[in-house]
């Protein structure tokens, strides 16, 4: 009889469940994956070398690009570690934008999770449900920043500025008039905090409508519950964060544990799993939705009632208003010298983290007292994900390694960096 | 000497072919736009709506793109089995409306024994499935076609032990016969005293046309597109007609094994008498065939997809051992004079 070998399969990096551009060498015996190798690189922009020669604030919006659905948390952190260098003070209310913000990315990143997680499994509808919602909160996004996506809102001290009075509204177009159009702009009649008040109140609702598509889903049940199992012993040991951990039954949150921007002022729940499956995963993530969501609703109202500066009054790192630069020489020369060389930030290393919607996502800095920093090392939560795909995916079969990529939630371009 | 008679007979046959075959082919066109459409505004988009007043000439700016297209062969590819096997899944497809009774006269072959028929000719269409997976020299279209032929074995056990109840009920083995024995209003059709057995062949139906939530043998996002990755224009154009006409055969068949065909509902309900609604009609079977034709669509987007072993699980742990048992309870619900036939 002839012998009987193992069949290698390309998966990816052109695949749809790939997630971007994740190559995975599988061995399979038949339909069961005995050895999953993971290939990464082919996204790598050398973020890290970039940013050596670069003043500090130019970097900012390279850190949308690594984890591109969950752009302003990797800002969080970098902005984080720049200011503990620094050792300046954020004012109260840029700390609850960012809170807010923060808590926005997460529901963005966990609803782009929730639907790619669908559409890897088959279910399609969920996938442009949740796109729905996202594209509310893009607009938020839009509102403070002027860009969807690559925000670059958050700066050291504070944020790039204040909240806006006024939600921008859609324009007449073809296919959206009369009715249709007072119906999409209903919510965008007042402030960035109105818009918001009633995306929170009407989001309650729409998690419950993937639940139902989803949660009690008998085929849904079938293809995650018992699927990629990993202990909670195993999770730490494997360094997980995030919902990973937490799906594991870890009670383990940055927000929680190291408090950051004003996370010990409000108020939420550690959503933890209890199977470590990648159906509690799942708990776990729509849970987290609703979580951001209270706390959206608590900064809000914190917002409403303090206004105030978004930024220090520190002009070596903030640069002065026009208004002030217009009969004030030394505010020119501010303005002057931080758009030329930018700042110098004090000799030390210093290493910040903040709960991005992954997992952990840190910034480990060196700087030699110059105006860029002599190294950045950014720690990735999919990174340390992704190194247990073959450990996770061993033994099950070729229709889990989509909802095993999926359940990591991995983005190549923090993988990559 | 050429009979002339013969000729005639011939002449008339291949144009009764071509009514049947134009109307189906047109149907499938807009299957596909329907498809669209409706998921699409189940998903709160709407679909196509630039080709067209509405979007409606979509369908043929998908065929003529199709057509224009080249049909790339892979690679150590095999070109016979390759450009064949698209032909052996349409072939089937199209050959087993031969026997479809649209009302009680329009029925191209008449013969005693159609049920047979239509369960030969369904069960055909994995040939091609499995030959296209094998000739196109890929690993992904190999995986496929392995999957699709487990699959199609197994629920094609379940759907003949349902056929089985079906001819139990109707003592009967031709489709015509099979409706007649089922007259007397909705409640006298046979999804009622059968009603296990409507919804297991129903699901193997949709397993057997290879459609969520049972597409595993395409299964986008696993094998991409599983047994025809590697056909691209004209070639893809059939592999797609194919299927769409399989799903459009399935719901005929439904409608007529378990929902009167073309009878209608209200037959014996005394207010209508002989008014439209109370008479059969093609019109009957019709929206009756567009219903489950919608059911189709609507599994589509609901369900998340089965794995390959739970499709396996499902097929031979619950469909089959149901339908042995039904065989017996139809047998003595027929002993029992439950089911009356042609009241």
């Amino acid at each position: 009889m002839a012998e009987i070998r193992n069949y290698t399969m390309n998966f990816g990096p052109q695949h749809p469940a790939a997630h971007g551009v994740l190559r995975l060498i599988l061995e399979l015996d038949g339909e069961t994956v005995v050895r999953a190798d993971p290939h990464i690189g082919l996204l790598h922009r050398a973020t890290e070398k970039l940013a050596e020669s670069k003043p500090f604030n130019h970097s900012i919006g390279y850190m949308d690009r690594l984890d591109y659905v969950s752009m302003m948390c990797n800002e969080h952190a970098y902005v984080r570690a720049i200011e503990q260098l620094l050792g300046i003070d954020v004012p109260k209310r840029a700390q609850y934008i960012r809170t807010m913000f923060d808590e926005i990315t997460r529901i963005l990143n966990h609803l782009l999770w929730v639907g790619t997680n669908g559409l890897d499994l088959g279910a399609m509808t969920v996938f442009l449900y949740a796109f729905r919602e996202r594209e509310q909160l893009m607009d938020c996004y839009e509102a403070v920043s002027g860009a969807r996506m690559h925000a670059t809102y958050y700066r050291p001290g504070g944020v790039y500025r204040d909240l806006p009075q006024t939600m921008p509204k859609r324009l007449e177009t073809r296919w959206t008039k009369g009715k249709d159009l007072r119906r999409v702009n209903a919510w965008r009649e007042g402030s960035l905090l109105d818009f918001l008040q009633a995306f929170c109140d009407d989001f309650e609702r729409r998690v419950d409508d993937y639940e139902t598509l989803l949660t009690d889903n008998r085929i849904w049940k079938q293809r995650t519950v018992g699927i990629g199992v990993v202990a909670p012993e195993r999770a730490l040991q494997l360094g997980f964060t995030g919902p990973m951990l937490r799906g594991s039954g870890v009670q383990w949150d940055l927000r929680k544990h190291q408090p950051y921007a004003c996370y010990d002022e409000v108020d939420f729940d550690i959503v933890l799993g209890v199977n470590g499956d990648c159906y509690d995963r799942y708990l776990v993530r729509i849970e987290e939705m609703r979580q951001s969501k209270r706390i959206i609703q608590q900064c809000i109202l914190w917002l409403r009632q303090h206004p105030g500066p978004v930024m220090p009054k520190n002009f070596k790192v903030v640069p002065p208003t026009r208004e002030e630069m217009k009969h004030d020489m030394e505010a020119m020369i501010h303005h002057f010298k931080l758009f030329t060389e930018g700042y110098i930030v004090p000799e030390g290393e210093t290493y910040a983290a903040v709960e991005a919607p992954k997992g952990e996502f840190g910034c480990y800095l060196i700087s030699d007292a110059s105006n860029k920093p002599f190294r950045v090392h950014l720690r990735a939560p999919g990174f340390v994900h992704l190194s247990s795909m073959n450990e996770m995916l061993s033994g099950h079969m070729l229709a889990d390694v989509p909802a095993m990529i999926g359940t990591q939630d991995i983005v190549l371009g923090e993988i990559d960096r | 000497m050429i009979d002339m008679q013969a000729l005639q007979t011939l002449a008339w046959t291949v144009l009764k072919i071509f009514i049947i075959i134009i109307p189906i082919t047109l149907t499938v066109a807009y299957y596909t736009y329907a498809e669209r459409k409706v998921i699409g505004y189940m998903q709160s988009r709407v679909g196509p709506n630039r080709v067209g007043p509405w979007g409606l000439l979509q369908p043929f700016a998908d065929v003529f793109k199709l057509l224009f297209k080249e049909i790339i062969l892979p690679a150590n590819a095999n070109r016979f089995l390759f450009y064949l096997a698209p032909v052996l899944t349409l072939g089937p497809a199209l050959a087993a409306w031969a026997v479809v009774p649209f009302s009680d006269w329009m029925i191209l072959a008449d013969i005693n024994a159609s049920l047979l028929y239509v369960l030969a000719l369904t069960s055909m269409g994995v040939y091609g499935i499995i030959v296209a997976g094998w000739a196109s020299n890929s690993k992904y279209a190999f995986l496929g076609a392995m999957r699709s032929a487990a699959q199609i074995i197994s629920y094609e056990i379940a759907m003949g032990f349902a056929l089985v109840c079906v001819l139990i009920a109707a003592g009967d083995i031709s489709l015509k016969g099979i409706v007649q024995a089922q007259q007397g209003g909705i409640f006298d059709w046979f999804w009622l005293p059968l009603l296990p057995m409507f919804v297991v062949y129903f699901i193997s139906g949709v397993a057997e046309t290879n459609r969520a939530p049972f597409d595993v043998a395409e299964g986008e996002s696993e094998i991409v597109a599983g047994f025809h990755v590697e056909y691209a224009g004209a070639a893809f154009a059939v592999f797609f007609l194919a299927e769409y006409a399989n799903m459009i055969l399935i719901s005929a068949l439904t409608a007529l094994l378990f929902a009167g065909g073309w009878l209608s509902p209200f037959e014996n309900v005394p207010m209508l008498g002989n008014t439209m609604l109370a008479t059969p009609g093609i019109g009957w079977f019709l929206a009756k065939t567009v219903f489950f034709m919608f059911m189709f669509l609507w599994f589509r987007a609901t369900f998340p997809r089965y794995r390959y072993d739970q499709i396996m699980r499902l097929g031979w742990k619950v469909l089959i051992p149901l339908t042995i048992v039904w065989v017996v309870v139809a047998a003595l619900m027929v002993l029992l004079g439950w089911i009356e036939r042609g009241a």
